[in-house]
């Protein structure tokens, strides 16, 4: 780890860490302890506070990682996906699986510009994972971003942790929408890139969502509005891994084409093979080109993807919502390693 | 329109009419707050905003779940954005978009439904918000809060842009009397005491205020005197007041024009039960949709008059 981040690997030494564990002020620590819990009815001040950027650290977060180091990330961020469920003995890897290229190339390829040390700094890029379930990627992710220690992905699903089984951003500040009911992260996204765009912020938001989340309507209420606003800010992801929760998405509901009809709501739109990095690398750059319409990217991708080997054997290749066994996450975590 | 004759009161504007003007009052004073709209800005008023900030105002079209969400991330990235729609549709078609997007993560969207309760009238029982006092109160950390008329939703409208946090301002159609004076005080969690008594209270919210005090009066002819208290939020709920009433008064009478679980009613009973039991009587719609009829008729058709008050404190006073 330390010798292909060495950025990283840094700010653990100098304890660079978010210097709160949440909007009520606690201690930071390279260790985790168990949290407070806040009250429903505290003031959230983090949220409309302008943060100064802290240029340091922007930079050092900016700063893509080369094509070797990303590919070497994908590995590491599975590893951590297999740990933490298997540690939780519930929550969604396969899921997760699916999305790690996008998740990598966003926040190490030198597409999303934040701040540890200020997670709600004004004109930060923002990430919305809108298939919450999916979040043990995004946990992974931000912990070796540098916003809270690598320790604490093992508090994952547990009483007192910040890792819900779905997003909190209540608990976390570097979480942008608390999702989990499947269809809304779209429209919080597109909240976020029009308060952006009235504020004269280059940040871009980007919104990833499921296939199989397709079926919920808010999100062509979404699609409709954000081609209105023309949203040139807005990428989004649809992570088409092919199963939902039953089976396969396209024997659920025939939407499965999607460039066609988000073309046809006036989207600018690209189809890719979401599991191979350069491809992501490559779509993310172009997304970022386009200057008068949201983006999105349909990234074809396949659910476990990394561990198949692993999941062929049980016949199960959807494999939703279970963790692996101790002894396949040993498996898996032999075939994944470096 | 007869509500508030007996009481003396005259007739003002609607409570949605205050809210469009009130909110465009306020537009400079609180330069973040938006306006999103689900293409019924001309009948909840935010189109007043809209029109002298049009920078500041987003119609999404038909779309509650979508301009909920939109609201969210508007909040969340510290705009003070201000959702609206037709109670009903706002709060029932956007319910888990309020709930999972608003209340869950507590960001700071102002959630205003119009033409609640069965007054709207003609357009009948599928625009008519009876429930959504029940839902909105069910979600931690929301505040709920029905003005009565034009002068106090003036204070509150204002009121709601300062809460830090979401708000849920439910606003009716029609116009009512004025209550309050241009210098009233109104505070958000505070109810508004608005004549005394001594032989019970009438808690009553929004239209019934006015409703409420015609039977006051009524009820002084027949030697029985009530206080009246304007309790404009129903979230954070105002136990001090309440539990004083009991102190003082004894009775209570709760009036709303709400279906009969979930609301006001069950709010103060909830309060009572716990810290002050007592007799209570409940005035409101009864388990059931209205239909189409012209507003006062579907008041007294539905049971929401001076009368039925009277008819309710007579009785828990014999209790």
């Amino acid at each position: 780890m330390a010798e292909v981040f060495p950025h990283v690997h840094q700010w653990r030494l100098a304890g660079r860490f978010p210097q709160r564990y949440d909007s009520a002020g606690m201690e930071s620590s390279p260790v985790w302890h168990p949290v407070k819990f806040l009250g429903v009815f505290t003031d959230f001040p983090t949220l409309s506070s302008v943060c100064l950027p802290s240029k340091e650290y922007r930079v050092a977060i900016s700063k893509p990682l080369s094509l070797d180091q990303l590919k070497a990330m994908t590995k590491v961020l599975r590893r951590h996906i297999v740990r933490m469920t298997t540690e939780a003995g519930s929550g969604h890897p396969s899921s997760s699986m699916s999305a790690v290229e996008m998740v990598t190339a966003l926040f190490f390829g030198g597409f999303m510009e934040h701040d540890p040390a200020q997670p709600r700094w004004k004109n930060r890029d923002r990430f919305i994972l809108s298939k919450g379930h999916a979040v043990p990627v995004l946990y992974a992710a931000l912990a070796e971003a540098g916003y809270f220690p690598v320790e604490e992905l093992m508090t994952l699903r547990k009483l007192g942790s910040r890792l819900e089984g779905h997003p909190n951003m209540k608990r976390l500040d570097c979480i942008e929408a608390s999702t989990g009911s499947l269809g809304q992260g779209l429209s919080v996204g597109i909240g976020q890139a029009l308060a952006c765009r009235m504020d004269g912020l280059s940040a871009h938001t980007y919104v990833m969502m499921g296939d199989g989340e397709m079926g919920e309507g808010q999100v062509w209420e979404a699609l409709a509005s954000a081609e209105k606003y023309k949203l040139a800010n807005l990428t989004a992801i649809i992570d088409q891994n092919g199963y939902q929760q039953t089976g396969a998405t396209k024997d659920v509901l025939k939407l499965t084409e999607f460039q066609p009809k988000l073309e046809a709501f006036g989207w600018h739109v690209q189809t890719i093979n979401g599991n191979v990095i350069e491809e992501v690398i490559e779509a993310l750059k172009v997304a970022r080109s386009v200057k008068d319409n949201p983006t999105a990217i349909v990234s074809h991708t396949q659910k476990g993807f990394g561990i198949l080997p692993i999941l062929a054997p049980t016949g199960d290749l959807n494999y939703h919502g279970k963790p692996l066994s101790k002894e396949l996450a040993e498996k898996a975590l032999a075939l994944l390693a470096d | 329109m007869t509500i508030g004759q007996a009481a003396g009161l005259k007739l003002g504007k609607a409570v949605r009419d205050a809210f469009g003007v009130a909110l465009k009052e306020l537009g400079n004073d609180f330069p973040d707050v938006v306006t999103v709209d689900g293409d019924v800005g001309n009948s909840t008023r935010t189109e007043v905003f809209a029109k002298a900030f049009p920078e500041r105002g987003f119609n999404v079209g038909i779309a509650e779940s979508n301009m909920v969400g939109i609201a969210a991330g508007l909040a969340a990235a510290g705009k003070i954005p201000v959702v609206s729609s037709f109670a009903a549709f706002l709060t029932c078609n956007a319910y888990d978009q309020i709930r999972m997007c608003v209340a869950y993560p507590h960001l700071n969207v102002k959630m205003v439904g119009s033409h609640a309760g069965i007054s709207i009238g003609e357009d009948g029982a599928s625009q008519m918000a009876i429930e959504d006092i029940a839902l909105m109160s069910a979600l931690p950390g929301v505040a709920v809060v029905v003005p009565a008329d034009a002068p106090s939703t003036k204070h509150l409208v204002k009121g709601m842009l300062e809460h830090v946090g979401p708000v849920y301002l439910r606003c009716g159609r029609i116009d009512v009397p004025e209550i309050y004076g241009p210098d009233s005080v109104l505070t958000i969690g505070k109810a508004n005491q608005l004549r005394d008594g001594k032989n019970l209270t009438i808690i009553a919210n929004g239209l019934m205020v006015g409703i409420a005090l015609d039977a006051a009066v009524a009820l002084e002819a027949k030697g029985i005197t009530a206080r009246v208290l304007d309790l404009h939020t129903v979230s954070p709920i105002d136990e001090e007041a309440i539990v004083k009433a009991v102190k003082e008064t004894g009775r209570l009478v709760v009036a709303e024009e709400h279906l009969p679980h979930g609301g006001v009613g069950s709010a103060v009973a909830s309060v009572t039960a716990q810290l002050a039991p007592c007799p209570i009587e409940f005035v409101n719609i009864g388990n059931t949709y209205a239909e189409s009829g012209d507003p006062e008729g579907l008041l007294v058709k539905y049971g929401l008059t001076a009368e039925a008050i009277v008819a309710a404190a007579e009785k828990v006073c014999s209790r």
